[in-house]
């Protein structure tokens, strides 16, 4: 494994509408906890707000948390407007309410994970560590 | 299995003892702290005869897609026995957005109904007798708006407002607090739910205006005792003003209501029901003495607990659910939603929702539960749980006193920090093995059985933005625009806004609009940010 030179920064929020923050406040904890830069957008961030926000902060990912069954437009959008404005070294990864069959189609657009609910905490720390050494 | 070495905790981490006796009860008198039901401090039931005199009324949240498609769920739903409807609306509703806003893309139809005009509010009530049926509607930051519509629906069918019978969420705290969808600062928020409790002192008599909310606290991550703290305290917050605006306390706390989350722990959620009842019939009779019993009876509706459900072996949700409402129902609630076992994954399906509806038809033809009022009454570890939900309430309410009250406490982040660390203590037991869920920490199963879903097409956004544009071209604009003018002058001189919101809904003037017109009087609000 990689030595970390810089501690590696990362973009938390919630985009779209929905208030559900419970589970992403967590995962910012857990991922603050562990060491990480955490940017903590807050809520009813739009696409164009997130990916301001990840430029400007230099972050090495984003992590995007949809409970209200808009992901199938939501994260296309923030991946269009990454690849638009040359940051689409920029990971993007995401967890919520995505139904299984929503999950292909959404990795293959460019997403590189999708957790879902329930997912141990352990294991979305080892997904945001092993992005570190690819970086 | 083997012999159990975890700690003995109920879900909100109170200790629980291997057995209760009459020690544990010491200070406890069955005439001041049990009474009989009906009567004060009204542990054991609101009504003297409960459930032999009345069921509770089965009530299914529902809402997706367009008016049509909701209404014919609504209308499905009485044809299955359902007792009364509950609108569920889109989350660009919910946020004051008509569904051709730029920010509703992707978004409409999806967590409920879209509604933007009074015509959508005609389409979703179609051939449902508003004098007959209660509708609630859960509804926060816009909530006059859409209260306006559904009053200008019955008046437009010639209902007098005095025959309509339901009930408007119209609770922001909880939305500053867990739920998150706010339009305004809290300080005009306050001010338009005290005009709406006013109005409907005056106007519609049998109508709800608040539903004083602790299921999103409870989902947001709370505990038993945060749920029944926060809610109360809010409960009290809602009292305060009222009576500052010059209201009479028994013109408009019998109208008051409350929303309890079910959660897992079986005997801590019934004892939730009870400590809630006593609590409110104590602190409304200590602070205002109210002349009319009916201000001190906390009545309540409950929702089985979403956030229990898991995605993983969804059919065991049924079971969750089955226990939850058993809960609800021995615990003394009025109205009962039970969550499909879908709902983890997506909203219900109809398959889905009958079935959740048929639990608590289950409940009641059949367990023969409904027969004697507040069973559980005068169990020694029951009436020490009440006593100990309503203590840790009460610690909550002195410290929140201390801060100066809900609003203060919101601008400093404590209710959301609170509920912010419980939840994350339940997350670490759960990853530690402390706590286990059938089906994702235990028993887990790698074959997954897909179980249908219902799923909203982008035709449902296209439609609505479609029916806008037309609604905008074909309304009488002098006095669509004038109706938002004086929406504006009655909001910036504070008077009461309903009459206001009500012709601005007949001119055709839509959610977003009326909306955007008071955001300019009232600005906009910025949370604190609590990690």
């Amino acid at each position: 494994m990689a030595v970390a030179t810089a501690p590696l920064r990362i973009l938390i929020g919630k985009v779209g509408l929905d208030g559900h923050d419970r589970g992403v406040k967590l995962v910012a904890r857990a991922l603050r906890d562990a060491g990480v830069e955490i940017i903590y957008t807050g809520l009813h961030q739009t696409p164009e707000q997130v990916v301001a926000t990840a430029i400007q902060e230099d972050v090495h990912a984003i992590g995007l948390s949809i409970h209200s069954g808009a992901h199938n437009s939501l994260f296309p959008r923030v991946l269009h407007l990454l690849r638009e404005q040359g940051a689409g070294d920029i990971a993007l990864f995401g967890g919520g309410i995505i139904p299984d069959e929503d999950v292909p189609r959404l990795k293959s657009a460019g997403v590189q994970m999708l957790f879902r609910p329930a997912t141990p905490m352990q294991e979305i720390l080892d997904f945001v560590k092993g992005l570190h050494v690819g970086h | 299995m083997s012999v159990r070495t975890s700690r003995f905790t109920s879900l909100s981490g109170l200790s629980i003892e291997p057995v209760y006796t009459p020690d544990h009860l010491k200070d406890w008198h069955a005439d001041q702290d049990l009474g009989l039901p009906g009567a004060f401090p009204y542990t054991r039931g609101i009504h003297s005869t409960m459930y032999r005199g009345r069921l509770w009324t089965m009530r299914q949240f529902a809402g997706f897609g367009s008016a049509e498609d909701t209404n014919r769920r609504f209308h499905y739903l009485l044809h299955q026995g359902q007792t009364g409807l509950s609108v569920a609306f889109d989350l660009p509703t919910l946020m004051g957005l008509d569904s051709d806003d730029p920010r509703a893309q992707g978004e409409v139809g999806h967590c409920g109904v879209a509604i933007s005009s009074l015509a959508d509010m005609e389409r979703l009530f179609d051939g449902i007798p508003l004098d007959q049926v209660t509708t609630s509607m859960t509804i926060n930051g816009p909530a006059a708006v859409l209260f306006a519509m559904y009053l200008a629906v019955a008046q437009k069918r010639g209902i007098p407002f005095s025959q309509l019978g339901g009930t408007i969420q119209n609770d922001i705290l909880k939305e500053y607090i867990a739920q998150k969808e706010w339009l305004f600062p809290p300080e005009p928020h306050m001010a338009l739910i005290v005009d709406t409790i006013a109005y409907c002192a005056a106007h519609v008599p049998k109508w709800h205006p608040i539903s004083i909310s602790g299921y999103h606290i409870r989902e947001a991550g709370s505990t038993a005792v945060q749920e029944l703290a926060f809610t109360l305290y809010d409960g009290l917050t809602y009292v305060d003003a009222a009576v500052k605006a010059g209201l009479d306390v028994d013109a408009f706390a019998p109208q008051l209501s409350f929303f309890f989350n079910v959660h897992n722990d079986f005997f801590e959620e019934i004892a939730k029901f009870r400590a809630a009842r006593r609590l409110w019939a104590r602190e409304m009779e200590r602070r205002y003495h109210p002349k009319n019993p009916r201000s001190l009876q906390l009545r309540c509706h409950a929702q089985t607990a979403g956030c229990s459900l898991t995605a993983q072996q969804p059919m065991n949700n049924i079971v969750r659910t089955s226990l939850q409402a058993l809960a609800a129902v021995l615990g003394g609630t009025q109205s009962l939603h039970t969550n499909s076992m879908d709902e983890s994954l997506a909203l219900p399906t109809e398959e889905a929702v009958t079935l959740a509806l048929r639990t608590q038809q289950i409940i009641a033809a059949e367990s023969e539960t409904v027969n004697t009022v507040d069973p559980l009454g005068g169990s020694y570890f029951v009436e020490s749980l009440t006593n100990r939900l309503e203590e840790g309430a009460r610690d909550y309410f002195r410290r929140l006193d201390g801060m100066g009250g809900m609003i203060r406490a919101i601008e400093g982040g404590f209710p959301q920090r609170e509920i912010l660390d419980a939840s994350q203590r339940y997350q670490r037991e759960l990853e530690r093995g402390e706590r286990s869920l059938v089906g994702v920490t235990e028993y887990v199963e790698n074959t997954q059985r897909p179980i249908p879903i219902l799923r909203i097409g982008s035709e449902v956004e296209q439609e609505q933005v479609a029916r806008l544009s037309d609604l905008r071209k074909s309304r009488d604009p002098f006095r669509m625009a004038g109706a938002l003018e004086e929406v504006q002058e009655t909001a910036a001189c504070h008077q009461n806004l309903m009459p206001a919101l009500i012709e601005a809904v007949l001119a055709k003037a839509t959610v977003g609009e009326i909306c955007s017109a008071l955001r300019e009087v009232y600005g906009t609000y910025r949370e604190p940010v609590v990690l």
